[in-house]
């Protein structure tokens, strides 16, 4: 199958946009969720009301929670800038989840011991807890990271651009042409980056 | 932290239980425990599971603190101390040694120097020197990690962790129950060799009487939070009540 010309610049454009969506989506899921996946490790009490809000983002069908965001004030309306928080909130869960898994399951001799030997708890965190949690936190940006460009296909359906734009042109054209246009690049990024994540993996891990 | 050579008999801890009790949930697991250690001798703890023992010795590097009474380091209440000094002046050796697996053997072992901020080449020859103390190569196992160790070969690195930073105390909370009989009984042998080469103060838990006799200077025998016996191991084995009686029927 030859891809037809006409589309080569927009499917270069689109998949641009998408890489920017995942990408800005990412790392503000990253910066949010890390720091609280480790408070939640500190907050014991936290952990039901955060993971449980994080839980339901993820229950609301991804179509209704960009929907749903339009009308909010500030964070809403028609565009990017929406697309992007209905991402953060739906990458949020794998990487609190993971973070506070990986810092919970340290085992409780090595904290005991860096404890006893006078370590503070910032030295515990950043040398010893955070280190040894780093595959299994690493594990929940991949999920996160995969699941969001495949998500990010529905940003096209509030203005939010990327390659939803062909998908959702295509499903009203009928136009297979254009659908494929969409979502193969689409699943060749989320097989991309899955690979460049395992491979990131093999090297932090230390068994 | 003096830079010493880590083989003088000086710099060992006074230590001091006062009428320490300590509760969790309804249960009293210390019982106005009162007991001194001077310095430079080793203090065995010997009970049963759920006798104490653990929860007393936690209380001198401020894992735990008493519900009731003091613990004294150097006369003053642990309650009293900047815990961060007092642990790195505290060696700690327990039954699941508690390596960090991320760091080689030499990072291991460089850990609490490395935290007090003694210059490297320093760390460099200390980690060597303590290496070979505890009978590991330094050229063959500084750059190993733990997991490529045995159970003993990793025990001794927990051993030479701690005296690493010339500690005034050491602590074992059962550092040789899951090795094997005859690397146990190695084990012994070198930790009665630091300990009258090194003289510091050291308190050593067990639940093995035989372990006690050996390494002990002095054995305080706990029972449901109370100490029921101290004496010397050459009067322990003498004294009569029943629980002592009952550890020594197991010899």
């Amino acid at each position: 199958m030859t891809i037809p010309p006409y589309l080569l610049q927009e499917m270069a454009q689109l998949t641009g946009e998408h890489i920017v969506l995942v990408l800005i989506a990412m790392a503000i899921a990253a910066s949010a969720g890390l720091p609280l996946g480790v408070l939640l490790t500190r907050r014991a009490a936290l952990r039901t009301p955060l993971l449980g809000f994080a839980n339901v983002m993820q229950t609301i069908p991804s179509l209704a929670l960009f929907g749903f965001l339009i009308p909010i004030p500030f964070i809403g309306g028609i565009g990017k800038r929406t697309a992007i928080v209905a991402l953060v909130l739906y990458a949020l869960l794998p990487i609190l989840r993971n973070t506070l898994a990986g810092v919970l399951g340290v085992d409780s001799a090595v904290r005991e011991s860096a404890i006893a030997m006078g370590m503070t708890g910032r030295q515990l965190l950043w040398q010893v807890e955070l280190p040894l949690a780093a595959p299994t936190i690493l594990a929940g940006v991949r999920i996160a990271t995969v699941t969001t460009i495949g998500t990010a296909t529905i940003a096209a359906a509030i203005g939010g651009g990327g390659l939803g734009v062909f998908i959702f042109r295509g499903i009203a054209s009928v136009d297979t042409t254009q659908i494929l246009a969409g979502a193969i690049p689409a699943a060749l990024l989320a097989l991309l980056s899955d690979g460049g994540f395992s491979w990131i993996e093999r090297r932090v891990s230390i068994a | 932290m003096s830079a010493g050579n880590g083989t003088s008999a000086s710099g060992a801890a006074t230590l001091e239980f006062r009428e320490v009790s300590y509760r969790i949930g309804g249960n009293l697991i210390l019982d106005k425990l009162n007991l001194r250690i001077v310095e430079g001798r080793t203090l065995v703890l010997l009970g049963r599971s759920g006798s104490g023992k653990t929860t007393a010795l936690k209380m001198l590097n401020g894992l735990l603190f008493p519900s009731d009474g003091q613990v004294l380091v150097d006369d003053r209440a642990t309650t009293d101390w900047d815990l961060i000094q007092l642990r790195r002046g505290i060696g700690y050796v327990i039954q699941e040694v508690g390596l960090f697996p991320h760091f080689t053997i030499g990072e291991n072992v460089a850990l609490v120097p490395r935290l007090q901020g003694w210059a490297p080449d320093r760390i460099t020859a200390r980690v060597s020197e303590l290496l070979d103390q505890v009978g590991l190569e330094p050229a063959r196992f500084l750059d190993r990690y733990p997991r490529q160790l045995s159970g003993g070969q990793r025990q001794r690195v927990g051993v030479a962790r701690a005296l690493a930073a010339e500690p005034k105390l050491l602590l074992f909370d059962e550092p040789f129950g899951a090795l094997d009989p005859v690397t146990r009984v190695e084990l012994q042998d070198q930790f009665l060799e630091l300990r009258d080469r090194l003289r510091k103060t050291s308190i050593f838990v067990t639940h093995d009487v035989r372990e006690a006799l050996r390494l002990g200077t002095e054995i305080a025998l706990l029972h449901r939070g109370r100490l029921e016996v101290l004496a010397t191991p050459g009067e322990f084995v003498k004294s009569g009540g029943p629980e002592a009686r009952a550890f020594l029927a197991t010899l």
